[in-house]
């Protein structure tokens, strides 16, 4: 994967713009989902669908592509948004989501949206679904597979001793093929992480059970990407990526705060605040003018 | 007498009757299955001996993972395996799977469509000294709730083997429930076998049937039992065994419901939730008649022998017995 030229980094910058747009504009039709988490892995979801992954929108079901496996379910809009606009399905069909007989369930469930690869929610399952799949890469493949599985976690679900069983298993088997991204937003539904339940250094424990670790701001491109390259390098142990990022990212109230883990913290001011933060993506904080001006 | 079209063991009521775990049958079908498609891959929790899986582990290395004492994990990771094409059967003991992960089940192998077999064995209160917790009676009512789930419990070692190469090439997920103790031999090689179909095994030499019992597992046998005493009293019964709990055979239930007009269910199970439940409910929209339930009683297991166990938790051949007496009271006139 080549290193990213300036035009590239501009272009990336749009698209994960325009995915934060509809991911607001997903959750105030909705009027219910998570906020924090989408907006803030927007920049990962856009290195990978635009950049990185080997895919294809034309043939979802193309064997040979890369796998993506989201474990939070809840930050789906990011995925759907991110599908979207990578041509999967109709930009305008994101505003169906969670509604009834909409194919974008609140949590992404495969037998309405058969391309997504797994159907997720409940936390701390994604990582050994990963981890079958990587096995079962091995199988068919070898140890000089070029598919890779990626895993996209949050660190909440760090709580989860489904988690760890998968990273126990992924360090014993020595996936190559396996790369696990960690969305280390510190935030959790009743608040930080590490006053809800101290996950501390991640990175080190990972390293401890055998697995090849990175740390990267998780909204620089040229951090991810390098990391991604880091990973794909390394023969002997699966990877980690722990992602520092800043939850409810590119709208300014939004950011760093728990309480926006979820849909609505204020009531009904609401709506007011997903216009105000539509006005501020728009206008890309500030720096462009909006379309609506 | 034993239905002459079934070609069952006729030596089943012997003494010497042979007896063999149906766990083994389940080694012996996985082994073939692993033969006959390479996509069939397994999975352990550090049992792999006790399971019976040991037999495809050593054929096929490469296609074995030991995931050790991690039930959730095991689900999972056999989930994201039927996602690249696999095959995976799952093993551990019925009480931690699917007893441990059920949500796992549920989400990421039923509710995701990833064909998934799950095996567990050391099913019911026949563990014997182990005690209560290892003792599974939730397991069926834990999967039959489950959409998108086939239930599958053998009532011998040689069902268990057919049962098993069936469920390799079959497309739902599914639970297949085995034993831990060696048990009586009822079938042969030659005995059908088809997941979702129910088998006459035991009928009146002629005339209908006063009473139908309804059973599961290795407890067939001892149903068996019970209608050929009762033939030698003039009692006419017949006995169904139900293999595939799930699809259940609503067909051959009804059709036994409207010939006896009384039923009685036997499982090495709660009866809240288990094969009663579904003969229950299917009757109760189809042909509704007296039901009697040999099962646990809303009580957990604890140590002993197999056979005190099941005297101790009414599921002896006394109880069958009572439990005919009971129902014939209660038969529609």
């Amino acid at each position: 994967m080549q290193n990213l030229s300036d035009q590239k980094i501009q272009d990336l910058a749009i698209h994960a713009n325009d995915i934060r747009v509809s991911i607001v504009e997903m959750l105030l039709a909705a009027k219910s989902g998570h906020t924090a988490g989408p907006l803030g892995m927007a920049d990962i979801f856009t290195l990978l669908y635009f950049h990185t992954m080997k895919h294809d929108p034309k043939r979802p079901d193309w064997a040979d592509r890369d796998r993506l496996v989201l474990s939070n379910g809840h930050i789906c809009p990011v995925l759907y948004a991110t599908m979207a606009h990578r041509g999967y399905m109709p930009v305008k069909e994101l505003l169906t989501l969670r509604q009834f007989g909409s194919r974008l369930q609140g949590h992404p469930h495969r037998e309405f949206m058969p391309w997504v690869e797994n159907s997720s929610g409940p936390l701390g399952s994604g990582l050994s679904q990963a981890v079958g799949m990587a096995l079962a890469d091995r199988i068919d493949n070898g140890v000089n597979s070029d598919k890779t599985i990626y895993a996209l976690l949050s660190d909440g679900e760090h709580d989860e001793g489904n988690t760890w069983e998968a990273v126990l298993l992924a360090g014993k088997e020595k996936l190559r093929n396996l790369i696990a991204i960690v969305d280390r937003n510190n935030i959790q539904i009743d608040g930080y992480t590490e006053s809800v339940m101290p996950l501390g250094d991640l990175a080190l424990k990972y390293e401890n059970f055998g697995w090849h670790t990175q740390e990267i701001d998780g909204h620089n491109f040229e951090e991810i990407n390098n990391a991604i390259n880091q990973a794909k390098a390394v023969f002997d142990k699966p990877s980690v990526i722990i992602a520092r990022t800043i939850p409810g990212r590119g709208v300014a109230m939004f950011e760093r705060d728990y309480r926006w883990h979820g849909y609505d913290p204020n009531g009904k001011s609401a709506v007011a605040d997903y216009n105000e933060a539509l006005k501020e993506l728009r206008t890309l904080g500030g720096k462009i003018k909006s379309e609506h001006e | 007498m034993l239905n002459p079209t079934q070609k069952l063991n006729p030596k089943m009521f012997n003494a010497d009757v042979e007896q063999l775990p149906t766990r083994n049958g389940f080694g012996e079908g996985l082994l073939q299955a692993g033969i006959d498609d390479e996509r069939i891959v397994a999975l352990c929790a550090d049992l792999v001996e006790s399971t019976k899986m040991n037999l495809f582990a050593d054929k096929f290395p490469k296609r074995y993972i030991e995931i050790g004492v991690a039930e959730q994990n095991l689900a999972t990771v056999a989930s994201g395996m039927a996602a690249m094409g696999k095959i995976p059967f799952i093993s551990s003991y019925a009480m931690f799977s699917p007893g441990r992960n059920w949500e796992q089940i549920r989400t990421t192998i039923a509710y995701n469509d990833r064909k998934v077999v799950i095996v567990g064995s050391h099913a019911g209160v026949s563990v014997g000294p182990d005690g209560g917790t290892h003792q599974a009676i939730e397991d069926i009512a834990l999967m039959r709730v489950i959409p998108n789930m086939v239930v599958v419990s053998p009532c011998d070692s040689i069902e268990a083997k057919k049962a098993t190469i069936a469920l390799a090439v079959s497309k739902e997920p599914a639970y297949l429930r085995l034993a831990r103790e060696k048990t009586p031999i009822i079938t042969t090689p030659e005995t059908p076998f088809e997941l979702g179909k129910g088998n006459l095994v035991f009928i009146p030499e002629q005339g209908l049937a006063e009473v139908g019992i309804i059973a599961t597992g290795p407890l067939v046998h001892k149903a068996i039992v019970v209608a050929r005493e009762m033939e030698k009293v003039g009692r006419k019964v017949k006995v169904l065994n139900i293999s595939t709990i799930k699809p259940l055979d609503a067909e051959a239930v009804t059709a036994l419901a409207k010939e006896a007009r009384c039923i009685i269910t036997v499982e090495e199970h709660q009866v809240i939730g288990g094969l009663g439940s579904a003969v229950a409910e299917c009757l109760a929209q189809s042909y509704p008649v007296p039901i009697e339930f040999i099962g646990v009683q809303n009580k957990f297991g604890q140590s002993g022998t197999p056979e005190e166990l099941i005297e101790h938790y009414g599921m002896g051949v006394s109880h069958i017995k009572e439990a005919v007496e009971k129902v014939l009271k209660r038969k529609i006139k």
